[in-house]
């Protein structure tokens, strides 16, 4: 005994660190819960248009998109190509990823969801306006077009 | 006998867990979804009959597949297009039934809060493009029109509950205000399906 006396002394033991991992993995797990990655990788250049009169996507868990721009790999054209999830698709497609998306979601929210238009700005109108009529006989009403919020200029 | 095992140190841990943590926070992006939000209408009926709305109460606006812009039947320009559309959907008297000629006619309203009955305009702003067109024109013809909307809406707020309309908080004053001043455009069939 008298040997682990001399040892010991009189100091104050430290304070244990030794949870603080825990902490910040807690943190961490947080962090990466919340935050959505469901983002699918896009193949399509999109450079959104700018506007003033922009709203804010409300429900992200809701919203599904649709990307139209000209492809990134620049072997397959410079045509608009329209992209659902992770693939390029053909306009009559939308039909199923609608119902799919919808089938996806709770029965309550199926009346709040949004398709958000993600296209780039050299896009002609002639691809928006067929993905339009397609959502238009889906039943899926609700669009947001895409846009960056652009500074209003004071005149 | 064996000696005793050292403890392993871990007060990097910590460390190792803040690196992984500030590697969450910049890799993933919080950016705010923002866009100009519309509803499309319910496609037609197969024997639609044709709505006859009288051409004074019609404000049309035509892109063509040059992003040019047609306004009434005129050469018109995206900065000027806001005025015109606001000077078309003005309405600075809601207890007068009577507008001049060339504005377009009223109707009756019914809106508690304004006490009443209110005549508010009939006029509807029809945007027809080309299949041409580029998506940023048609954006910022969009962008335009509901520019002009909103700022008349905020001129009544102001004038009726004496803050702008996207300050409102109360349903009723907001309902109101989007009674009297309807967002009225119209996006025309698009004329040819088909041919590329």
């Amino acid at each position: 005994m008298a040997k682990f006396r001399k040892k010991g002394g009189k100091k104050t033991p430290g304070i244990s660190t030794a949870s603080l991992p825990d902490i910040i993995f807690m943190l961490l797990f947080f962090f990466m819960v919340t935050t959505t990655m469901r983002e699918a990788t896009v193949l399509v250049r999109i450079s959104a248009p700018e506007a003033t009169q922009v709203q804010k996507l409300e429900k992200k868990s809701l919203v599904s998109f649709i990307y139209i721009g000209p492809p990134l790999n620049t072997k397959l054209g410079t045509d608009s190509r329209i992209q659902l999830n992770d693939m390029f698709a053909d306009v009559k497609d939308i039909r199923e990823f609608v119902q799919l998306e919808r089938e996806s979601k709770d029965e309550a929210d199926r009346p709040f969801l949004t398709t958000s238009l993600k296209v780039d700005k050299e896009t002609r109108m002639g691809i928006v306006t067929d993905v339009k009529q397609e959502l238009r006989q889906v039943g899926a009403f609700k669009i947001n077009y895409s846009t960056k919020k652009k500074a209003i200029v004071q005149k | 006998m064996a000696r005793p095992i050292n403890e392993i140190n871990a007060g990097s841990m910590a460390d190792i867990a803040f690196l992984l943590l500030i590697f969450f926070l910049v890799t993933t992006t919080m950016d705010i979804d923002t866009g100009i939000t519309r509803k499309l209408p319910p496609p037609p009926p197969e024997e639609m009959p044709d709505i006859k709305v009288k051409e004074r109460n019609i404000f049309k606006v035509l892109v063509n597949s040059r992003d040019r812009l047609m306004v009434e039947g005129k050469g018109g320009h995206i900065s000027l297009l806001k005025e015109q559309a606001k000077a078309f959907l003005s309405n600075p008297n809601l207890l007068d039934p009577n507008s001049p000629e060339d504005m377009p006619e009223k109707r009756l309203v019914n809106i508690p809060l304004f006490g009443g009955d209110v005549w508010v305009t009939k006029g509807i702003i029809s945007l027809k493009n080309d299949r041409g067109t580029s998506y940023d024109m048609y954006i910022q013809v969009q962008n335009e029109l509901a520019a002009a909307v909103s700022e008349l809406r905020d001129e009544l707020s102001m004038d009726k509950f004496g803050m702008k309309f996207s300050k409102l908080s109360d349903n009723e004053k907001i309902k109101a205000i989007q009674k009297a001043i309807p967002m009225a455009i119209s996006e025309a069939e698009p004329e040819d399906i088909g041919g590329r």
